[in-house]
């Protein structure tokens, strides 16, 4: 009988040997940068949702492996240098009219996947008219559509998305529902349309609402494969710079605030 | 039971301090530093070493500057004892 057995020295060294190890080699990773978010500064506030948002496009795109096959189109707002952000082919639109550029690329490049990203005030106010008709139209691209409920790029106007009371520099009392008309839920408005295939609201405010989102965005890219029509993915975002406050404090009053006004989920689902 | 143990690598240069990945971290081990980067925030730094590598800070990040390790370490336990070993081999596998 010959047995060797580990002393208990040598069962503890060996365990400080592995605790020492260090986590950061490549086999460990679980989470890096995609290869389609380009790798530089972005112009966005500390804080910001759009960071957010571009990251999970661009996470899509490359799990969907569609680099070469997609086409974006930037809207004019705080994100009209998303193309400076995605490393894909992108387009810029005149203020709200991304819906009707999309529209063209898409009918002219059928086999092709093509999104428009647009905020609120170029989405729901200057294009009401080209969102709505290309919904009707049920032209086969997704709208992924950010509402922070301001304009953000020009300062933080009201936009038709400004909450009850809200104060904005143009509604410096608040927003008054009596002179100034109540928010446009553009997202309800649009999934009452027949050439809606999907309709949802995310927001990226919380780690588990982005992984929704994504989950979301994913989804749509996969309609547009069979296309059902047009696909609408809304983030309630946060607008820490216009709303004056600093981020964490913003997405604890986009939770209390917007999120009650604007509730998260699908709003149409494919009935299949 | 299997121990995880995970790590964050920061680019601190992109880092514009807006702490929503310490706010997300449910171990709490994020934090402002006192140092500005060469853009003049505050960047975040992990203070302590209890990382379990769920990706949550990442996730919420909106530079995306925020690259996450996970290892899962198995602890060692006695499967087997080998006997006899000049010899012929007898191997009692414990159940």
């Amino acid at each position: 009988m010959n047995e060797k057995t580990m002393t208990a020295e040598e069962d503890l060294r060996f365990e400080q040997m592995l605790a020492e190890e260090s986590v950061c080699t490549k086999e460990n990773i679980v989470f890096d940068r995609t290869d389609t978010l380009i790798d530089t500064n972005m112009h966005y506030c500390p804080g910001c949702g759009h960071g957010v948002a571009h990251r999970l496009i661009a996470e899509v795109i490359d799990e969907l492996d569609i680099q070469k096959d997609t086409i974006g189109v930037a809207p004019v707002g705080c994100s009209v240098l998303a193309y400076n952000y995605l490393n894909i082919d992108m387009n810029g639109a005149a203020h709200g009219r991304a819906a009707a550029v999309a529209t063209g690329i898409k009918r002219v490049l059928p086999e092709k996947y093509v999104f428009t990203y647009q905020g609120d005030g170029d989405l729901a106010a200057i294009g009401t008219g080209e969102t709505i008709h290309a919904c009707n139209r049920g032209e086969n691209f997704l709208i992924v559509f950010i509402n922070n409920g301001i304009y953000g790029m020009t300062g933080g106007q009201m936009a038709p998305t400004t909450l009850p009371g809200m104060k904005s520099t143009t509604s410096p009392e608040g927003r008054d529902i009596v002179t100034m008309g109540s928010p446009l839920k553009i997202t309800e408005l649009i999934a009452q349309l027949p050439g809606t295939y999907y309709v949802t609201r995310t927001a990226v405010n919380s780690p588990v609402n982005v992984r929704k989102a994504k989950a979301a965005i994913k989804k749509s890219f996969e309609y547009q494969k069979l296309n059902k029509g047009t696909c609408l993915v809304e983030i309630v975002t946060n607008c820490p710079s216009n709303w004056k406050m600093n981020p964490v404090e913003s997405n604890k009053w986009l939770e209390d605030n917007m999120l009650p006004f604007y509730p998260l989920g699908d709003i149409k689902k494919p009935s299949n | 039971m299997a121990k995880v143990k995970g790590d964050i690598v920061v680019d601190i240069n992109k880092c514009k301090g807006c702490e929503l990945c310490a706010v997300a971290c449910p171990q709490e081990s994020l934090e402002l530093s006192r140092k500005l980067n060469s853009k003049g925030y505050h960047y975040i730094v992990k203070i302590e070493d209890n990382c379990t590598g769920c990706t949550n800070c990442a996730m919420v990040c909106p530079d995306g500057i925020i690259k996450v390790y996970r290892k899962t370490e198995k602890k060692r336990e006695q499967i087997a004892t080998i006997t006899n070993v000049t010899g012929d081999i007898t191997v009692t596998v414990n159940s």
